[in-house]
This record gives structure tokens, sequence and C-alpha cells, in this order.
């Protein structure tokens, strides 16, 4: 994946799937670069004090992200047991 | 946040998509060619240009580029040019016709990263394709979808404008490309180049335009590459894309020669924002050309302000308008409300703009041998 700053927020583009994504603000663009840090998206959301009103947002973004593999999540989500 | 239409309309840093056309030698003589393609220019960049072009999208993070041409195909140091690209991560989508792809091409290409392959059909049999792109063309490209296919290309895409004669076979496109697993992309056809001349009898009718709008609303996963956005103003949803002109904004187009227009479709001096071999090269052009920087500005609406559908459809296409000699500022020649049929019908034959780049090869000269005088 590269991220190419944008004056909107920046451009994300995965050359694997050649998806091309939007990152709509620059606060954005510094949670994706962080993730990585990060156990949960909960924990960067607070370390990183990003405005709390845009979370529901970012999770929105990071979702979209999620689905066309620009990230991954760290551990394989709970499977649904017995 | 704004709309992110909004953002764009006042232009990126560097474009999202850009063409690139490498040559204007085509071995082909399409009735509808863009760039009225067919004899090389002398002027044409040279490798190591064409090198520095390159190394300058590098350094503006422009992640692919489109390479189309003329058949880019034909320059001697097209492999050289795509491997010098991909390798350092500028992807290459290039446009080919398929005349060049054989088993050991196919197999080149089948072992590199970060390049795809448009093979473009402008028909789903050989009498409606060749009788726009020329005889044999159908054949050509099928033979080059199979060597792709044999080289375990994986995925190419199938690139079809939309005319008149080829909307009635949308299903066999599709058909077409399942069975080589590959994806259909289907393009408007601009009254630019060749098609100044040809869009006339060439160009879908009102109800066809209906008939595609419906169709592509169900297939959302047909590429269009944005190009059928003034369909929107049908109302029943939004076609998949920007929806928006992006000319000098988010695209622009290099020609063989380096002169950068707004986009692919206004290969014209009017839309000519400077050459890459100037001072600064492309950066600097697509940072501060006069011409971008206007076009980044906010465009009035015009004529079509009144008409409840502007915001769906934008006034259209900028290149339909200019060609047809209609205002920039009003509806676009294909407009779903008929309103560009009414200012088509006011345009003069002097108000389409000359031509100011053709490199058509010459009109087939027909030798007609007088019979000899009859011995008796």
């Amino acid at each position: 994946m590269a991220i190419r700053p944008e004056p909107f927020g920046a451009l994300a583009y995965h050359y694997g799937n050649r998806k091309l994504n939007f990152l709509r603000s620059p606060e954005l663009v510094r949670l994706v670069d962080e993730l990585e840090h990060f156990d949960s998206t909960r924990a960067a959301f607070d370390s990183l004090d990003l405005d709390a009103r845009q979370w529901p947002a970012y999770g929105k973004a990071l979702d979209a992200l999620a689905r066309s593999d620009f990230i991954e999540p760290l551990r394989p989500s709970p499977g649904v047991g017995p | 946040m704004t709309a992110l239409t909004d953002e764009l309309k006042r232009g990126l840093d560097a474009p999202i998509c850009l063409t690139w056309e490498l040559t204007y030698a085509c071995n082909l003589a399409c009735i509808h060619c863009l760039s009225s393609s067919g004899r090389r220019d002398p002027r044409e960049l040279s490798t190591a240009e064409a090198k520095t072009i390159i190394d300058q999208l590098r350094a503006l993070q422009v992640f692919y580029v489109n390479i189309g041409g003329g058949e880019p195909t034909i320059r001697t140091d097209f492999f050289e040019l795509i491997d010098y690209a991909t390798a350092g991560e500028v992807g290459v989508k290039f446009s080919t016709n398929g005349s060049r792809i054989n088993v050991h091409t196919a197999r080149r290409l089948a072992a590199m990263d970060y390049t795809d392959i448009q093979i473009s059909l402008d028909g789903a049999n050989p009498t409606t394709n060749d009788a726009v792109r020329g005889e044999g063309s159908f054949a050509t490209a099928i033979a080059a979808m199979d060597h792709l296919a044999a080289a375990d290309f994986g995925s190419f895409k199938i690139s079809v404008v939309v005319t008149r004669h080829n909307i009635g076979q949308l299903d066999e496109f599709v058909g077409l490309a399942n069975r080589y697993g590959a994806e259909l992309r289907l393009t408007r056809l601009r009254p630019s180049g060749r098609a100044v001349e040809s869009w006339h009898e060439l160009h879908p009718t009102e109800a066809q335009q209906v008939e595609l709008y419906y169709w592509l609303l169900d297939r959302p996963e047909v590429l269009t590459g944005d190009s059928f956005f003034h369909l929107n103003a049908l109302g029943s949803g939004t076609l998949e894309g920007l929806n928006l002109c992006g000319a000098g904004r988010v695209v622009c187009l290099i020609d063989p020669v380096g002169d950068v227009y707004a986009c692919p479709f206004v290969l014209h001096d009017e839309f000519k924002a400077g050459n890459v071999r100037d001072a600064g090269g492309f950066p600097d052009i697509w940072r501060s050309s006069p011409l971008f920087l206007e076009l980044r500005e906010p465009q009035s609406a015009g004529a079509c302000a009144s008409c409840g559908q502007f915001d769906a459809c934008q006034g259209g296409c900028m290149a339909a308008k200019f060609f047809t000699g209609l205002p920039l500022d009003g509806p676009d020649p294909e407009c779903v409300s008929g309103h560009g049929q009414e200012a088509l019908a006011a345009v003069g034959a002097g108000d389409r703009p000359p031509s100011t780049s053709d490199h058509s090869k010459p009109t087939p000269v027909r030798f007609i041998t007088r019979a000899s005088p009859a011995r008796s």
C-alpha cells in the first residue's frame, strides 16, 4: 500500500488489488499510519487523541479499508462458537 | 467534511489517472480514434526523455499510468519503459489492439507485476468490430486474448467503446469476458480526433442511452472509467465513479511528443497546458499551468443552471461539448433531457473547432489502371 498526501487528507493505493481509497482527513491519515502500533482500534482512538465526534466515521473508513485488504486485523476475530 | 467531489474539483497534488500516449504510430486506422493516430511523429519522446517522465511521476507518487497511443507496443522500447516504470512502483495499464501480443510477449507480460492490459474491441463479432477498427482486427484481438490466457496472464480487460451498433451486444461482451475470466470495460464515444466526423453516425441514440444506463446500474462490476456520468441525470441512481469532469483536476494526458492536455479527449491547442520538455517538466505543468489552475476554479453551470438535474450530471463532458461546437457552460451534446440536441441544431458548420493535431495516415490512394486501348 502507498499513501499520498493530498489537501483533503490522502490517497491510499493498493498495488496488489489496484484499489484506490480516499482518506478524507489528515487525522484519519495519521490514524491509518499509526494503527499498526496498537492492539485495537479503540486503543488507537484513545491514544492518538482523535476527535471523538469523528470516531464513528473513522470506524467506517477503517472497515472500508479492511474490506479492500488495505489493512487487516492483528488477530482473527473471535469465532462464533458454541 | 465537504463532499469529495468538491475537494476533487479543486484539483489534486498529482493526477489519479494519467494517460500517456507513447506513439502516434498505429497499424490500425479506427474511424473513431481519439488521437487521430496513424503515423509516428518525428518529435516523439526518446527513451531517455520517457524515463525522465517516469522519474517525475514516481516522485509525484502517481500510482499508475494508463499507456496508450497509437499502438504503444509498436515502440521498440515499449518493454524497456514498462519495466522501468513498474520497477519504480509506477504501475502500468496499457491499451492495445493486440497485434503485438504473441506467445512470447504474452509470457513476458504474465511474468510482470503491476502491469494490466486492456484489449480494445468494438464489436462482439467481426462484422461489427471490423467496420470500426478495420478488417481482421477482431481476429487479432481474439488471438491476443488466447495468448494471454495460454500464458496464464490472469485477468485482463476487454475495453469497448459503446456505439449505436454494438450497444445491442453488451450481454455478448459479458459472455466473452467471462469465457476469458476477463473484466469488461465500457467507455463513452467522444467526438474527438477522427470521431469528430464519425461520432454523428456512431453515438448511441437517446433510447439506447437510457437502455445503457439501466444496464450499467444493474452491473456495478462492469468498469466504465467514470465515462457515463452524464447519464446520472436520468435520476434512478448514481453510476459507479467520481461523477465529475476530472480534466486538469484529477486526470490529464501526455501525448507522444510530450504535450500535456487536460484530458485524453481534448487533444487540441486550446486545452494544451505545456510540454514536458519545458523547464520544470511535468510537475510544474500539473501544479501551475494557467490552464489547469483555471479548470480548478469553480465553473459556471451556465445554461444548465436552471436544470434540476445539474447536480446529477454536472453538465457532462467538456470534450464532447467542445468538439461539437457547443459552449462549455451548456448541455452535453448527449444530454439525456434533450437539451443537447436543441443546442446542436443551433451550431453552424463554422462553429466547430478546426483540428490542431492529426497523425492520420494519408487516405489510401487507389490506383486506377486504365485499360490499354484495345488492339484491333
